[in-house]
């Protein structure tokens, strides 16, 4: 087994991982850090590209480097946005929840309708 | 990377205007944020004329030289460098997206003007810089050349979009808001981990290369099957919209309008790209298929479950999940039945210009909804009886847009209509003919509805809680008439409109009257049926058997077929539901992928 399939299974477990708790975690925070492992599964997928060489015969490609140096930064601030979110939305509600009826109960409290 | 003289790009004259495309809004973001205080509207308003002037000069261009504008940055060439273009399609998103940012920026003026000597607050800081960073992501959206640049685009408008919806902070919106961001992250992971498949295997990602290099191997499919899928979830075709009725409802007018015009077309838009640029070949005619079925069960639940809404921001929400359903119909429709690969004829100018419309249109519809509920206070359907006098106006602007959307002639719908029902007639796809129909006539259902209970006469005088001024109902109104005369226009130099099919009949002939009229008879069979009415205007059942009698019985009936439908939409917006429904649908289009002949 070389090295590129052995990286390749893991980001897979990761991506299956972090999809497992983005669905069925219910806490905000969770599904957070779930996207995030599902975000490093997909960068370590680029990376094992990289190394099989896929473009030119290289050792290494270097594009897919670059990529992924762009693409954690995005997922970064996916993160900070969200987290950001997240706090406000425990300052206003108390609570930190997505159910949807709570937000309906929130909702018609606040037009009084 | 092996041959280089298959890479035939080069900077064309005018390339740099894609570049101003980009950077003016974006700069003009920064600047603002630096200036701060009343700067900030000052720069922004400053800003728009100057972008729509670009998007105008690039239009005119392209007219001139008749080809697409590229530019390559650092010019070096890809793969190794980044290429934007500009073709037909970009350059009409990006003139109909300057259109409507600079309305929408003459609208907020009201509600997120700084007056002279008042304090920088943080809501109309934030809303001018979102609504430029929507603007330069949106632009990118359109003139970006490869996937990953897409990608970041698309990010770039999500993290822009996201903070609009809870400007005003209330807890419903914040959640509305992380609801929204985080099943959009989950979008665009799955499109982000189809764009490392297809690097992987072509070690390129410039949208012209990858179109010489696809071909039907299976990591390739499953890539297209992530890709459609991520970005349908960005998109909120039904049943991936948890996100979007809370958000677009949600949100202030001016950032609802922007939302349901211009952002969600933002990821359509690169759908369109993925399946007609870069890999019309592949897709096939299942997938097309199953992309349109859940085109049409948009528009079934979206227009049914916006018939029973309560209020007119949410009524407007779901009809935009109805018409998002409407411009996935053109996929199949596009299918050339000898190959079965997709080709960019009259079906995909019909999408575009449906998009367009609906672009202009919904974004006067929620303009003047934000004007009804500035002025009431409220804007609960069954209390609006006497506003079409208090505010004329703005009801004249929600009318217009949605007589556009309903397709009378010379409007934008209306050529859509046509395009895409020619395209079903020549491929022989009866059963989207009748979905088109179908469409037209739920469209008229809920507009008939507003303006039943707009025009209904107050019980008392109507209590104006806030004057709103002329200039923000004038926004709306202009683009309620954009949308209605966007038929007119000449569309051949942009969109491949073929020439056997444009609407040469004479859009006021009896023909074209009789083809409008019938959905709007229909819709107001739809109205009166599954809509919600106050109880005293229903009539009093009488004795057994008169017709009032059986009118209503027949109203029980679709009024409990609406709430079980209420009750369907409901569940699939709970977050469970729509994740599974996101890994159902991308084994669905892997697996129609792969099935292809």
């Amino acid at each position: 087994m070389s090295a590129a399939t052995i990286f390749g299974l893991c980001a897979a477990a990761a991506v299956g991982l972090g999809l497992y708790g983005v669905i069925v975690n219910p806490q905000p925070l969770r599904k957070i850090l779930a996207f995030n492992l599902l975000g490093s599964g997909v960068f370590l997928l680029f990376g094992v590209v990289a190394r099989r060489g896929a473009a030119a015969g290289f050792g290494g490609d270097p594009v897919p480097q670059a990529l992924v140096i762009t693409g954690i930064v995005v997922a970064f601030s996916a993160t900070g946005l969200a987290v950001a979110l997240l706090l406000r939305l425990y300052q206003a509600a108390g609570s930190a929840t997505l159910r949807s009826e709570a937000s309906a109960d929130a909702d018609t409290r606040s037009t009084g309708a | 990377m092996q041959d280089p003289a298959s890479v035939a790009d080069a900077t064309t004259a005018g390339g740099f205007l894609l570049v101003l495309a980009i950077v003016v809004p974006l700069a003009a973001a920064l600047l603002a944020f630096a200036a701060g205080g009343r700067n900030v509207e000052r720069i922004s308003l400053a800003a728009m004329p100057l972008g729509l002037a670009i998007v105008v000069a690039i239009a005119v261009a392209m007219k001139r030289t008749e080809a697409p504008l590229i530019y390559l940055l650092g010019a070096w060439p890809p793969p190794l460098g980044v290429a934007l273009r500009a073709d037909g399609l970009s350059a009409v998103m990006m003139t109909v997206t300057a259109v409507v940012v600079c309305a929408v920026g003459v609208f907020a003026r009201m509600d997120f003007g700084t007056p002279a000597g008042s304090a920088e607050r943080r809501a109309p800081f934030a809303f001018w810089l979102l609504l430029l960073a929507i603007w330069g992501a949106l632009n990118t959206v359109f003139v970006a050349g490869d996937l990953f640049t897409l990608y970041v685009a698309l990010e770039l408008l999500t993290f822009a979009a996201v903070p609009l919806v809870c400007l005003d902070g209330r807890a419903a919106t914040l959640q509305a808001a992380l609801r929204y961001l985080l099943f959009a992250l989950l979008g665009s992971v799955l499109y982000l981990a189809g764009t490392v498949l297809l690097y992987g295997v072509y070690g390129t990602l410039d949208i012209v290369l990858l179109s010489q290099r696809v071909d039907a191997q299976p990591a390739t499919l499953v890539a297209a099957a992530l890709m459609t899928v991520g970005l349908l979830a960005k998109t909120a075709l039904f049943p991936l919209h948890l996100w979007l009725p809370p958000a677009h409802a949600g949100a202030p007018a001016a950032g609802s309008a922007v939302l349901s015009a211009l952002v969600v077309k933002g990821s359509f838009f690169i759908a369109v790209r993925l399946w007609f640029d870069v890999m019309p070949g592949l897709p096939g005619p299942a997938a097309a298929q199953l992309i349109a079925a859940l085109g049409a069960a948009a528009i079934v639940v979206g227009s049914i479950v916006a018939l029973r809404q309560q209020r007119l921001k949410l009524l407007i929400a779901y009809s935009t999940l109805a018409q998002i359903g409407y411009l996935f119909l053109m996929f199949p429709l596009a299918l050339d039945p000898a190959s079965g690969g997709l080709e960019s004829g009259g079906a995909l100018a019909g999408g575009m210009v449906q998009a367009i419309s609906h672009a202009t249109a919904k974004a006067a519809m929620f303009m003047s909804a934000g004007s009804i509920y500035a002025t009431l206070g409220h804007d609960r359907l069954v209390d609006l009886g006497g506003i079409g006098r208090a505010l004329p106006i703005s009801v004249l602007a929600f009318a217009v847009g949605g007589v556009a959307l309903i397709g009378v002639p010379s409007s934008g719908a209306y050529l859509a209509k046509e395009l895409l029902l020619h395209a079903a007639a020549d491929t022989q796809q009866w059963w989207w003919t009748m979905v088109l129909h179908a469409g037209g006539a739920f469209t008229s259902s809920y507009l008939l509805l507003v303006l039943a209970h707009a025009f209904m006469p107050a019980d008392s005088s109507v209590a104006v809680s806030a004057r709103v001024p002329r200039s923000q109902e004038l926004a709306a109104l202009a683009l309620a008439v954009c949308s209605l005369l966007l038929g007119l226009v000449h569309w051949e130099p942009y969109l491949p409109i073929p020439d056997d099919t444009v609407a040469k009949s004479n859009p006021l002939g009896l023909a074209a009257i009789s083809k409008t009229l019938w959905p709007v008879l229909a819709g107001a069979v739809l109205a009166i049926l599954l809509g919600r009415w106050r109880e005293d205007w229903l009539p009093r059942a009488g004795g057994k058997g008169t017709a009032v009698e059986i009118l209503s019985r027949v109203r029980r009936a679709a009024v409990a077929l609406g709430t079980a439908v209420v009750r369907i939409d409901a569940v699939l917006r709970e977050w469970s539901a729509a994740a599974f429904s996101l890994l159902v649908l991308s084994i669905l289009f892997g697996a129609a992928m792969l099935a292809r002949p």
